[in-house]
């Protein structure tokens, strides 16, 4: 059951074979059993998913039946759920449950889906391996000893261990496709304004992304197609219609140009070069033209996005200040003694960290050398990737330098973590759709091919990553979780 | 041997139904916290959305201080903490404003001086601190956070505080005639901060000036400028020099009290809201507001100056007031009076009570329709001026209707000749010794005959008549 797919357990409900709530109650079971090794859920809402689940039963019975009626999935907790907790991974929102819920829950709950938990992250979406989580570590389901990558760790690794058949997650620099890459799932962060983002608690406004974790490309692209449209309560968000991503995807392939950045592949890892080489081959022999291309201003993506997200993030997190809602700290003599405090307690370190950069690249006197500059480095890559996009349909390359690293490896040395996100960030700071999909291992860890397109080219991604998994069986491997293979 | 420069933030409200970056109403008076919604309380993952009527008054006060409207204006965020500011910073707009480079006209001694508008920009309102109703504890009412403002940003081009003042008033004048704001003062609707320095008299060279920070009536104002200019004037004097700082204006102890000092401001960290786009005018949107301008104070004082034949003086003090010319225009359609007239009846009359009792127009217990019969009455010689000015009395103070008075009190006055003739005749016999040195030629006497007949009538007759017939016979008797 756990293997099946989203278009699978679809089918199997409405045709009635299997009912939400046995379905339900199985993926509740899982995660009992195997989450404790995992801790990629905060919260799990049993008997809230269960209700819902009979609920829906008998409405299946009525015959009304929406398109995906009775299917659990997990949300990222950093979208707002009414009545469930939304902690975003930190001790400041430890006990916050929201009084509305986040657009992209309000359109998966139309869908008919059933919420069966929150699951872990970074703290406010802040890391590249979810080690910062005000609720622990969470475990790469291929080895319980390494990360799996962050910020949507929880998402991802749940999904990659079969605990839920789906899950949402966010990315501001990679924090869908970077975990995507280290549990051998499929991660897309789709254009900047495709998804609304109300609800979704803010890291960096101008890069955040919301998107979906699932184990194949036709599953991302029916998820995809309901979390994405105009929502009048994001002014950022798109009105351009949204496609039927999973007719398009499973369309007749039509042949692709595919660009590959030269400077992603400098100094790459050679186990990573050789995993990436072999997908290049599919695609040179399946119907794709490659062709080598330049993205030298992607380089630097990572020191722009190391100014704009922190400077966004500084002011965004500023209204948990202990006064309205949140952890407040006991004891203060006044109110600036409840700010320091409160924030200085509620904060973890690398939130902590990343406020106080953005707070100084925003000061008078610096703005112009950093903030304004690190805008206008944005503004050339989003050029570089333009110009490369009149020439090639879709970039691929790998989507991160490595496979999971060690827990704890790079806690403490923030460059090196920063680094994790360096093929990620400039799509970010562009606005533009990507993938990960997996393409391989490497010390039975894996690695993600990550697709990159044009703004609101999710179709094209999607079909080449169907097309993909068509002739691949990358993303049909699982981690052994109870002796199970 | 100083001059005193002063530029003026003023603070307006806008008078939309929502906020300007939510839907929750804007009505003053609610109960605490029972108008800010999920965005005014700036909980996690709430997002601005711009309310379309908040540019649009935007842009209507732009076109009526002929400034530039711009096309791709930013809104940007002001960061600061403070407890009534629920997201930690205000959205505001910093680098490209809505309106910029604007002017009015104000009569300074019966000359015309331009003041310069630097810039008009929109933002939000925050809530507000309420450090009364605890013992040892603050409260926070978010109604007011969220409400649209537009900030207008004059150059320092006022001279002192009575040019302050005049300046300020006009804008007042003005939002409330573009019906964008209820100029409401005692509801902090339309507040000011006034920056302030001294220079040397024949030096282009400004001083350091104070800002005196959230000051909320026209006395205020005037009281505030008059302390600062003397305070600075008194540090200059004695060879020290004015710091750089936020001041506040203490009304009961009518002076100015410093609040921070330069080091101490915030650094407000202000960069583009990522959360908006930019705010997209375009040409269409502009010139169909210009199409739908209401009359402008400017253009109602030469209209009246023209129509009503008023002097410029009459003028200028029915037009500040929106409402007040409203109310002149509406007695005036009542009735056939003669426009000037009535002019005067409501300068001097009407407002001085209005005044005294610090009276808005909408709130007068005297209806135009009551004002227009009492100065119809006079007009058909049924009272005289001066009984007028008695009725009206009675009219403000209790809110009766000009018949009701004249018939309970029977004031009506007598213009019937005949009875008039007889007190006449009556005062000419009684007074025969008088009349004999009147007419050998003590012309003075002429009053006290008249004085007479209205004594004989108790007030009642008509003044007029009583001239004329006492003028008929006295010369018959010569």
């Amino acid at each position: 059951m756990e293997d099946k797919t989203l278009i699978e357990l679809k089918k199997e409900i409405q045709n009635k074979e299997i009912s939400s709530y046995e379905l339900t109650k199985f993926f509740l079971n899982r995660i009992k059993k195997i989450d404790p090794k995992l801790n990629a859920f905060i919260t799990v809402t049993e008997n809230d998913s269960l209700k819902k689940a009979k609920k829906i039963d008998s409405e299946i019975a009525k015959g009304n039946i929406n398109p995906l009626s009775g299917i659990p999935i997990a949300q990222k907790d950093i979208f707002c759920t009414k009545g469930i907790k939304t902690t975003c991974g930190s001790k400041m929102l430890e006990n916050f449950i929201s009084p509305y819920d986040a657009t992209v829950v309000e359109k998966l709950d139309k869908a008919g889906m059933i919420i069966i938990g929150k699951t872990n992250m970074d703290e406010f979406a802040m890391g590249s391996s979810n080690e910062t989580s005000y609720f622990g570590d969470v475990k790469n389901p291929w080895n319980l000893n390494c990360v799996p990558g962050g910020s949507s760790g929880g998402s991802a690794a749940s999904v990659a261990a079969r605990l839920i058949p789906c899950s949402t997650g966010t990315d501001t620099g990679g924090s869908i496709r970077q975990p995507a890459s280290l549990t051998g799932v499929c991660g897309i962060k789709p254009t900047y304004g495709r998804v609304s983002r109300y609800g979704m608690i803010a890291f960096a406004s101008s890069l955040d992304q919301a998107g979906i974790f699932t184990r194949t490309a036709k599953d991302c692209a029916i998820l995809l197609s309901h979390i994405s449209g105009y929502d009048a309560k994001d002014s950022t968000s798109s009105k351009k219609e949204v496609p039927d991503y999973y007719k398009d995807c499973t369309k007749k392939f039509e042949k692709m140009k595919i660009g590959i950045p030269e400077e992603f592949l400098d100094g790459l890892d050679s186990k990573v070069a050789e995993v990436f080489a072999e997908s290049i081959n599919i695609f040179k022999s399946n119907g794709c033209e490659i062709k080598k291309i330049s993205l030298k201003n992607s380089k630097l993506g990572v020191s722009a996005y190391q100014v704009v997200a922190p400077a966004e993030c500084s002011s965004n997190l500023s209204r948990f200040d202990g006064v309205r809602y949140g952890f407040r700290a006991n004891d203060v003599k006044d109110i600036d003694e409840l700010y320091k405090k409160s924030r200085s307690q509620g904060f973890g370190d690398e939130v902590k960290r990343r406020i106080l950069i953005g707070t100084y690249a925003l000061s008078t006197g610096y703005y112009d050398a950093y903030y304004l500059k690190a805008q206008k480095i944005r503004t050339i890559i989003s050029k570089e990737f333009q110009n490369a996009f009149k020439e090639v349909d879709l970039i691929i390359g790998p989507t991160a330098p490595d496979c999971a690293f060690k827990l704890g490896e790079k806690l403490n040395d923030p460059i090196a973590m920063y680094l994790s996100d360096i093929f990620t960030v400039s799509t970010n700071l562009a606005g533009l759709p990507a993938i990960s999909i997996p393409m391989g291992f490497k010390n039975k860890l894996p690695l993600g091919l990550q697709i990159i397109g044009n703004h609101f080219d999710e179709s094209k991604i999607l079909s080449l990553s169907n097309h993909y998994q068509n002739l691949t069986d990358w993303h049909m491997q699982k981690p052994d979780m109870l002796g199970e293979t | 041997m100083w001059e005193s420069v002063i530029g003026l933030e003023i603070h307006v409200q806008l008078k939309t139904q929502s906020k300007i970056f939510s839907s929750a109403s804007t009505n003053f008076g609610a109960e605490q916290n029972t108008q800010a919604c999920a965005i005014d309380l700036g909980l996690p993952g709430v997002l601005p959305v711009l309310n379309e009527e908040a540019v649009k008054m935007a842009i209507k006060f732009g076109i009526a201080v002929g400034a530039n409207i711009e096309n791709n204006s930013i809104f940007a965020r002001k960061n600061y903490f403070y407890p009534d500011l629920p997201k930690g910073y205000q959205i505001s707009q910093y680098e490209i404003p809505i309106v910029s480079n604007g002017s009015i006209n104000i009569d300074i001694n019966k000359k015309v001086k331009k003041i310069r508008i630097t810039r008009a920009h929109l933002e939000e309102d925050a809530g507000k601190s309420i450090h009364d109703l605890y013992e040892n504890e603050s409260a926070i009412d978010l109604n007011r956070a969220g409400t649209p403002l537009i900030e207008i940003v004059s150059e320092p081009d006022l001279s002192n505080a009575e040019e302050a003042v005049k300046y300020l008033k006009h804008i007042h004048s003005l939002v409330r005639y573009l019906d964008i704001s209820d100029g409401n003062m005692q509801e902090g609707s339309f507040r000011c901060d006034a920056n302030i320095s001294l220079k040397k008299s024949n030096s282009s060279e400004l001083g350091i000036r104070a800002e005196i920070k959230n000051i909320n009536s026209f006395k205020f104002v005037e009281q505030a400028i008059n302390y600062e200019i003397q305070r600075q004037g008194e540090i200059l004097d004695s060879g020290k020099s004015v710091i750089q700082e936020t001041r506040l204006f203490d009304p009961i102890r009518n002076e100015t009290r410093s609040m921070r000092s330069k080091e101490e401001a915030n650094d407000y960290r202000y960069f583009p809201d990522p959360d908006l786009l930019p705010v997209s005018i375009s040409n269409n949107l502009i010139e169909s507001i210009k199409l739908n301008m209401p009359e402008l104070p400017n253009d109602k004082k030469e209209r009246f100056i023209k129509q009503y034949k008023l002097t410029d003086y009459d003028t200028s003090i029915l037009v500040l007031d929106k409402d007040l010319s409203a109310y002149y225009e509406k007695v005036l359609e009542k009735t056939d009076l003669n426009p000037k007239t009535t002019a005067n009846w409501i300068i001097t009359e009407l407002l001085s009570y209005a005044n005294k009792s610090n009276t808005e127009v909408k709130n007068y217990p005297v209806s135009f329709e009551g004002l227009a019969s009492l100065l119809t009455y006079i007009h058909e010689g049924l009272i005289s001026n001066k009984q007028a000015k008695i009725i009206f009395e009675k009219m403000w103070n209790n809110g009766e209707k000009p018949q009701d008075i004249i018939e309970k009190e029977d004031i009506k006055q007598i213009s019937d000749t005949m009875e008039i003739n007889k007190l006449v005749d009556n005062v000419i016999k009684n007074h025969y010794k008088s009349v004999e040195e009147y007419l050998s030629g003590k012309d003075k006497l002429f009053g006290f005959f008249v004085g007479e007949v209205m004594k004989e009538s108790k007030g009642k007759a008509n003044p007029k008549i009583v001239n004329q017939l006492l003028k008929e016979k006295l010369r018959n008797d010569k």
